[in-house]
């Protein structure tokens, strides 16, 4: 995976909440067996609307996408965070993310930040006066910046102390984990006899 | 301190915990499918890594089958590529696999319990976010992601941050005709899709000790709608009696021995839960969804409410999109909602009990002209148990299409789908924008509901059904 320190890209408004990841990635886009070609699907449904903000070639580039409560709530498709990544976001903020949307985020190496919902509001409003304007979300000092001057906005952003140093470090949680070999193969010696097993093996 | 029963059974699977880190717990169950594992398989192979456990592992076929013709190639060729794909690496990597055409291939959650293979103080993972269904028998049950797949398939451990607990009591018992299915649907009204965020859930009370098995998972298996990490309900006879002579349950002496651990899984009377909600279950009704999240709710006597009826910015706004996408007008009684498409299915509601009492409301009527009903058992097992006692005949007689098994309609990704602007009264669990085909419209409700709308065409509960012609 790669670090992720700092980054600085085109923010996105998407004026909505509850975006579920049906809306994310339809289903019918899901057939895929490899982890790249998901941008097609991503808000699919929606970007048959001209009027869709992805649409609008100033936002078409973004990589920051600022959301309403409750994104990525539904199923726990990591499809939808690929799809995100595909398209070439980098980072998402929202006031409060699907819990397993947001695993999956931290695993996947895209950020998600929880921000207030009052940092959302003047992020949408001052990224809709201004298409195209960037927004910086600095992973090490946990700050969201955008504008300059009177506009100016500047708040920090939530993110788990674990999953931030992973994001840092660009780590792979499986490599992490298969480093406890020995406490794995300890409890497993203590795992009671009548715990079922799908098969028998060797 | 007295413990909560999740603390319990998380502390069992502890095997690794550091302070500033999340604890790493050890699987007992790791179900796949083949919608969120071949990113997962090919990882592993990169990485040269093998199946740590094939033996805690078991996959079977489910989203993306087709529930017509499913004893023939699958025709939609992305499709089958997913399907075979499964196959390839259960093979390569040694994981037992029920495809299409095998008694046990169904609903990875319907197949789960009905091997026995779900059993009280368990953990068990799988890359679908309804994996919560199985805490219903006291495990600990939740949905990941691929990468996360991934990190169970090579380590048999995943690391979790220890979440907070909540109580649900329910206090009395449900009214006579009112489900599980409106519990759920009523509680996620009340507290909003955030309302369980952070939270395994343990659901208890007098009205959820009498629930069935079957009723249990129902409720479980909604706690991802309302945002809870987990839901689950301690064990009890019901559990046992469930689980008894199951394939996969523990046989003989060791029946004994489970037991006698199942029964200290429990919440201590002295332990505390850092949130807790009490509901009467005489306050619940028939409840049917308005909206495109499953909070946006209402009883089935009740109206689409208005936009203005919400005090929140944001649940107004929300309400607007909601009420716009369903083309419902404010103030409309929900009994005049025409429906186009009725579903039965899903890992919700798709099992043997939800089939015989959807027989039973429709035994002697017939769907409604311009109405069609699917009727979708949750595994291959649940229809031909379905068959042995008829119920195919009852439905067929009805006018209902009867199927094979899978996930169908609730997600639409394979031919079961909603065309644009169809309405469809479903007892899966979501109503989200498109999930049952683009531009289709869900009203998600419980199974008697469902049918009472198939045979009157509008939203219905079976109280609205003239007595039936001939029974
Ligand atoms: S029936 Fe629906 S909710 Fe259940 S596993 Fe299948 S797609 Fe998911």
């Amino acid at each position: 995976m790669e670090k992720f320190t700092t980054h600085t890209g085109v923010g996105v408004p998407l004026r909505r909440s509850d975006v579920d990841t049906d809306q994310i990635i339809p289903a019918e886009y899901l057939k895929r067996v490899a982890r790249t070609g998901f941008e097609d699907g991503l808000f699919a449904a929606w970007r048959n609307d001209p009027s869709f903000v992805l649409n609008n070639p100033a936002y078409a580039v973004g990589s920051v996408l600022v959301a309403g409560p409750n994104f990525g709530t539904g199923s726990s498709r990591e499809h939808a965070v690929w799809a995100l990544q595909n398209y070439g976001f980098k980072a998402v903020l929202s006031p409060r993310f699907g819990d397993i949307f947001r695993g999956n985020s931290g695993k996947a190496g895209l950020l998600a930040g929880r921000v207030d919902e009052k940092v959302v509001q003047r992020l949408w409003d001052y990224l809709e006066a201004h298409p195209g304007a960037a927004v910086t979300v600095d992973l090490e000092s946990r700050t969201v910046t955008a504008g300059e001057g009177p506009d100016r906005i500047e708040d920090s952003f939530d993110i788990d102390d674990y999953t931030r140093w992973r994001l840092l470090e660009g780590l792979d949680d499986i490599g992490i984990t298969l480093g406890h070999e020995a406490d794995i193969a300890a409890f497993e010696a203590t795992r009671p006899g009548w715990k079922p097993a799908t098969q028998k093996v060797g | 301190m007295g413990r909560t029963l999740a603390e319990k059974v998380w502390d069992e699977h502890v095997v690794r915990s550091v302070d500033g880190e999340p604890d790493l717990l050890f699987i007992d169950l790791h179900l796949i499918h083949e919608v969120t594992s071949p990113q997962a398989f090919d990882g592993l192979r990169l990485a040269g890594r093998r199946v740590r456990r094939p033996d805690l592992t078991l996959a079977t076929e489910d989203h993306n089958v087709p529930t017509i013709d499913w004893d023939k190639p699958i025709a939609d060729p992305i499709s089958r590529t997913q399907v075979e794909t499964l196959r390839k690496n259960c093979e390569e990597f040694g994981v037992r696999l029920h495809s299409l055409g095998d008694i046990e291939q169904g609903i990875v959650h319907v197949v789960g319990p009905q091997l026995g293979l779900t059993q009280p103080g368990m953990t068990i993972v799988c890359g679908d976010s309804h994996t919560s269904t199985h805490g219903a028998f006291g495990a600990i049950a939740h949905g990941i992601g691929t990468s996360e797949v991934e990190h169970v398939l090579a380590t048999q451990t995943l690391p979790q941050a220890r979440p907070k607990t909540m109580a649900v009591t329910v206090n009395g018992s449900l009214p006579e005709g009112v489900t599980a299915k409106d519990l759920i649907l009523y509680l996620i009204t009340q507290t909003g899709t955030g309302g369980g965020q952070g939270y395994i859930v343990e659901y208890r009370g007098e009205a959820i000790r009498e629930l069935s098995m079957e009723g249990r998972m129902t409720v479980c298996n909604m706690s991802i709608e309302w945002g809870a990490k987990a839901g689950m309900i301690a064990p009890d006879e019901v559990t046992y009696a469930y689980l008894k002579d199951r394939p996969e349950s523990p046989k003989g002496a060791e029946w004994d021995t489970a037991v006698a651990h199942w029964r200290t899984l429990v919440t201590d009377d002295d332990a505390v839960f850092d949130r807790e909600i009490v509901i009467d279950a005489a306050d619940v009704t028939p409840w049917v969804t308005w909206g495109t999240n499953p909070g946006q709710g209402a009883p089935l006597g009740g109206s689409v409410p208005a936009p203005t009826d919400f005090d929140d910015e944001i649940d107004r706004v929300a309400a607007e999109n909601a009420l716009r996408y369903m083309a419902l007008e404010a103030g409309t009684p929900l009994r005049d909602v025409r429906v186009d498409t009725v579903f039965v299915g899903s890992c919700t509601n798709g099992r043997l009990e939800d089939l015989r009492t959807a027989a039973e409301v429709i035994k002697g009527h017939r769907v409604a002209d311009g109405t069609r009903m699917l009727v979708v058992p949750g595994s291959a097992r649940v229809r031909l148990e379905a068959e042995a006692e008829g119920l195919d005949l009852v439905f067929k007689e009805a006018g209902a299409e009867w199927r094979g098994a899978g996930c169908s309609m609730c997600l639409g990704m394979n031919a079961d789908t909603l065309a644009p602007g169809e309405r469809s009264a479903s007892t899966s669990n979501r109503n989200f924008e498109g999930r049952q085909g683009k531009g289709g419209r869900t009203h998600l409700v419980s199974v008697p509901v469902a049918v009472a709308t198939a045979v009157r065409g509008t939203l219905s509960s079976p109280a609205d059904l003239a007595p039936a012609a001939a029974r």
